[in-house]
C-alpha cells in the first residue's frame, strides 16, 4: 500500500498544474498518468497559445509543456507513468492501480484530483472504418510527436477549432488539406485560425458532411453531401474528392470514468461535451475530498485547464492545512479572473454560461 | 455577424473595415503601417504588449477587439511575429514608385530567401502576382514565426495578405 496525500490522475495541462500548485504550498504529491509521457495534449500544441501575456500567451503549447515538466521536477513532486487507475474504492480514498502493464498496486490517498481530459468523438458514415480515417487529434500526435505524415491528401471533418488547428499543422508537415467540411451553416472555430487555413487555399464546405468514403485497402475518396437546415442529406448535391485521409474534428467527450467510479453526482452540460460531475468554485466535486479540473469539467482549451488545475491545487492544499482559508481565497480570486477573462466574448461566453450553470447545480446539491 | 469570415473562412474588407485596428483607405497608403485583421472577439492580448509604441490597444477584458493607433504606429512590425493568431502584417505602399512591400508572418519550410521570386496570394489563397523576397527576418524572438518581406506591383497592393508555400 502506497500512501499520499494528494493523488492526480492525469499528467495534462490541469494536472501538472494542479500539481505545482499544491507542492508550492507543500502538499506531498503523486501524479498519476497512464501514458509514458507527461504533458498530456501540450506536447502536440506546436502554435503559439492565445490569452494573456501575463500568462504565456503568445508561447507555443509545448513550450509551456516543457516549462510545467520543469516545474514538477523542481517541486520533487513524484510521478507513475504507464499506470491506470482502474478502481476508485472507499469514497475516492482508495485507487487501484496497475503499473507497466503488470503491477497492481494499492494506493490510499486523502484528497484526490481527476484531471483525465476528454477523448475525440466520432462521425459515422460508410467506409468510417476504412484505414486512413483517423481521429484529427490521432492525425496531430502523428505528425507532431511522432513525426509520421499519416497521408498526403487529406479531407478535414469539423471546423472547431481542432479542426482548423490541426488542417494548418498538416499544411505544416507537408500535406495539402483538400477540404474542411461544416455540417452546421457557419464555420466553428476562430477567424484568424480559418484565415490562416483559407490563404493557403484550403477550401470550407459549411453546410456540408461526408456521405460516404470509398476505397479497398484505405480510404481513397470521398463524397460530400450539402445538408439542409434540418441537417438532412440533399440528394444530388453529391461532391466527389479524392484523399488518402480523413480526419474527424467533431467535438470531445469529458473522459469520467472515474468520477462515476468515485461516486460523484453528474449533470448533462451539452455545451461543454455532456455528462460532467458538478463541483464548487473550488472545483471540488460532491464526494468532498475528489475535485476536478479541465476537460473532465467540461472540455475547454489548455491555457483553462491550466487556471482549473491551479484553483484545485490550491484549495486541496487549504483542505489538507497546508495554507490558510486567506491565502487559498486570495489566490482563487487571482485564478478566477483569469478564467473570466478567458471565458468571455463572442466565443467564450456560452462556455462561461454553461461553467455558471454547473455552480449553481452544484450548490442546488449542497455542494 | 462576419457572415463571410463565418462562411468562407476569411473576412471581406467590408468586415475588416468596420474593425477598429484596419486602416482607412488613405491610412494605408501613407507609409509603412500594421494592418490587424483580428475581427473576432477570442481572448487574446500579445499584440499589445509588443509594441514598442503603444500603438495597439486591447485593454481589459481581453477580449476586446485590438485597436490600433494610426498616429503612433510606424509600421516597425515587432507585431507581427507575436501575434499568436498569424493576422497582422505590415504594408509600405510608399516603397518606390511602381512597388509596395508587404511584411507577413510565415511558417511554413522551406522558407525562402532574399531575392526569390514567389507568388503572392490573396486571402483566398489565389495567387495574384509575383513579389521578390526582400527580407526573411527569423530572429530567435520571433520563436519560428518568420517575418517575410516581399516587394511586389503595387496594382496589387491591397489584395495580397501573404505568398504561397513552396515546395508544392
Amino acid at each position: 500500500m502506497t500512501r499520499a496525500e494528494l493523488v492526480i490522475v492525469g499528467a495534462g495541462p490541469a494536472g501538472l498544474s494542479a500539481a505545482i500548485e499544491a507542492a508550492k504550498n507543500g502538499v506531498k504529491v503523486l501524479l498519476i498518468d497512464e501514458n509514458a509521457k507527461p504533458g498530456g495534449q501540450l506536447f502536440k500544441q506546436i502554435h503559439k497559445f492565445f490569452g494573456s501575456k501575463a500568462h504565456r500567451a503568445g508561447v507555443r503549447g509545448y513550450v509551456i509543456g516543457q516549462q510545467l515538466l520543469q516545474e514538477t521536477e523542481e517541486l520533487g513532486i513524484e510521478v507513475w507513468l504507464n499506470s491506470e487507475v482502474c478502481g476508485i474504492e472507499d469514497s475516492g480514498h482508495l485507487l487501484w492501480v496497475i503499473r507497466d502493464g503488470k503491477e497492481s498496486v494499492q494506493v490510499r490517498a486523502e484528497k484526490l484530483i481527476l484531471s483525465t481530459g476528454a477523448s475525440e468523438n466520432a462521425v459515422t458514415f460508410p467506409g468510417w472504418n476504412l484505414p486512413g480515417v483517423m481521429g484529427a487529434g490521432a492525425a496531430q500526435t502523428m505528425i507532431n510527436v511522432h513525426r509520421v505524415l499519416p497521408g498526403k491528401h487529406i479531407v478535414m471533418v469539423g471546423s472547431g477549432n481542432v479542426g482548423v488547428i490541426v488542417s494548418y499543422q498538416l499544411l505544416q508537415a507537408g500535406a495539402s488539406v483538400e477540404a474542411i467540411v461544416e455540417a452546421a451553416p457557419k464555420i466553428g472555430g476562430y477567424g484568424v485560425h480559418t484565415a490562416k487555413v483559407c490563404r493557403a487555399g484550403v477550401p470550407f464546405y459549411v453546410g456540408h458532411t461526408v456521405k460516404k468514403a470509398y476505397g479497398t485497402d484505405r480510404v481513397e475518396a470521398v463524397d460530400l453531401i450539402a445538408l439542409d437546415e434540418k441537417f438532412r442529406q440533399i440528394p444530388g448535391t453529391e461532391i466527389h474528392l479524392a484523399c488518402d485521409t480523413v480526419c474527424l474534428a467533431t467535438g470531445l467527450t469529458p473522459l469520467t470514468e472515474l468520477a462515476w467510479l468515485a461516486g460523484c453526482k453528474f449533470d448533462f452540460i451539452g455545451a461543454l461535451g455532456g455528462n460532467i460531475p458538478m463541483h464548487n468554485e473550488k472545483m471540488q466535486t460532491s464526494v468532498p475530498n475528489v475535485y476536478i479540473a479541465g476537460d473532465i469539467a467540461g472540455t475547454e482549451e489548455a491555457s483553462t485547464a491550466m487556471e482549473e488545475g491551479r484553483l484545485a491545487g490550491v484549495n486541496v492544499a487549504c483542505a489538507l492545512g497546508h495554507c490558510t482559508a486567506e491565502h487559498a481565497k486570495t489566490r482563487s480570486d487571482e485564478i478566477w479572473e483569469n478564467l473570466n477573462a478567458l471565458r468571455c466574448g463572442y466565443f467564450g461566453q456560452r462556455r462561461r454560461d454553461a461553467k455558471d450553470l454547473i455552480l449553481k447545480k452544484g450548490a442546488d446539491l449542497g455542494i | 455577424m462576419n457572415a463571410e469570415l463565418k462562411i468562407k473562412g476569411a473576412p471581406s474588407i467590408e468586415e475588416l473595415r468596420a474593425s477598429p485596428a484596419f486602416p482607412s483607405y488613405e491610412e494605408l497608403r501613407r507609409g509603412p503601417i500594421a494592418v490587424i485583421e483580428c475581427i473576432e472577439e477570442i481572448p487574446c492580448n500579445p499584440c499589445e504588449g509588443a509594441c514598442p509604441f503603444h500603438a495597439i490597444r486591447v485593454g481589459s477584458p481581453i477580449t476586446n477587439l485590438p485597436h490600433l493607433d494610426v498616429e503612433k504606429c510606424v509600421g516597425c512590425g515587432r507585431c507581427v511575429a507575436a501575434c499568436s493568431g498569424l493576422c497582422i502584417y505590415v504594408k509600405d505602399f510608399t516603397y518606390s514608385e511602381t512597388t509596395c512591400t508587404i511584411s507577413f508572418p510565415f511558417e511554413y519550410l522551406p522558407l525562402p530567401e532574399v531575392g526569390q521570386e514567389v507568388e503572392m496570394v490573396d486571402r483566398h489563397g489565389n495567387v495574384i502576382c509575383k513579389g521578390t523576397v526582400r527580407r526573411v527576418n527569423n530572429a530567435k524572438a520571433n520563436d519560428n514565426t518568420a517575418v517575410i518581406t516581399a516587394e511586389y506591383d503595387k496594382a496589387y497592393f491591397e489584395d495580397v495578405v501573404n505568398m504561397k508555400r513552396l515546395g508544392i
